[in-house]
């Protein structure tokens, strides 16, 4: 019998060169402490998780720091720009990033709005643009929109990073046919980021055939975090596997699965 | 004693002093990955930590890594 580490032996999540086995990426806010932090990565599977870049506080510098407990040589911590609106900030923030992570990723957010956290996409590109030349891998943040993630590849973003749903929102996949459009229209990975709201939530985007998942407060949020993470690590596993394995057709009447001769006692 | 503005706050030091001292100064434990410190808006490299001196009105930055989505 095949598991699906046989079945998925070749198949990488591959940004900028570098090749990843699991599909999943994990936010690290808002865990209870840096210790659930750690056992919900393991727990996922994942190979990414994103950090945010924030003040030190100064009348109580922390003694205990992320990085204690999550190992650079093993993950990719990949910093984000979160909490920026414009292109000015969400470059000064990567450029902290980059000194304080020592590698050259960034996720880029440039939000728009305070109530939907959606992204300033006009912002959102002059930064990308920026940061790719200053020899940045840029993954945007960026809205379900096929123009717009065209463009961003157009100028040399390693990945796009549609929305399935606003941040926190936990509402799940609402519009299928734009991240099968984003999918068409690039080459470049397409990691679906912000919306997912449990693991359940997860299959159905995989299946669409996008490159991978990034979720956050879905696995905080979770009565049992440790448990979401182990739940997301296979539905990430199953969507993958059902994209390749490819649906049936959808039908609007049933056919019968059972043979319809030789049905005892019909005359 | 010169006053800067550390994380948009303003504070007064003993004297001038490189990076390296300043983080002594304020308690925050130098690593070479989760910290990075910008003065007047331009990132220092940690390779000049012990020889960029903050001065009289820098506006200086100490950020770290932390939980984020």
């Amino acid at each position: 019998m095949q598991d699906w580490e046989m079945l998925l032996q070749d198949d990488y999540l591959e940004i900028a060169g570098r090749k990843f086995k699991s599909r999943l990426i994990i936010g690290s806010g808002k865990f209870k402490d840096f210790q659930q932090t750690k056992e919900v990565l393991e727990a996922s599977g994942a190979e990414i998780i994103t950090v945010a870049v924030r003040r030190v506080n100064i009348t109580d510098p922390t003694k205990e720091n992320l990085l204690d407990y999550i190992d650079p040589n093993k993950y990719l911590i990949l910093p984000n720009t979160a909490g920026c609106y414009t292109a000015e900030e969400a470059i000064k923030t990567a450029m902290m990033a980059r000194e304080a992570t020592g590698i050259n990723w960034v996720k880029l957010e440039v939000i728009g709005d305070k109530k939907t956290l959606l992204p300033d996409m006009e912002e959102t590109y002059k930064a990308a643009k920026f940061l790719v030349k200053e020899g940045f891998v840029v993954l945007p943040y960026i809205f379900d929109d096929p123009v717009y993630a065209k463009k961003f590849e157009d100028i040399g973003c390693a990945a796009v990073m549609p929305l399935a749903a606003p941040i926190g929102s936990g509402l799940g996949l609402q519009n299928p046919y734009n991240l099968i459009f984003i999918k068409e229209a690039v080459s470049v990975p397409v990691i679906v980021d912000a919306g997912i709201g449990s693991a359940t939530d997860i299959p159905p985007v995989m299946e669409l055939g996008v490159d991978g998942i990034l979720t956050n407060t879905a696995l905080a949020e979770a009565k049992d975090p440790i448990k979401m993470a182990v739940a997301m690590k296979y539905a990430t596993i199953a969507g993958r596997l059902a994209y390749l394995a490819g649906r049936m057709p959808k039908r609007t009447y049933a056919v019968p699965s059972s043979p319809t001769k030789g049905i005892p006692f019909k005359n | 004693m010169p006053k800067i503005i550390l994380n948009g706050e303003e504070r007064k030091i003993p004297r001038e002093m490189t990076v390296m001292e300043l983080l002594e100064e304020i308690g925050v434990k130098f690593r070479e990955i989760g910290l990075a410190v910008a003065i007047n808006e331009e990132v220092v490299p940690k390779s000049e930590y012990t020889t960029r001196k903050v001065k009289e009105g820098d506006k200086v930055e100490v950020v770290q890594l932390v939980g984020g989505g």
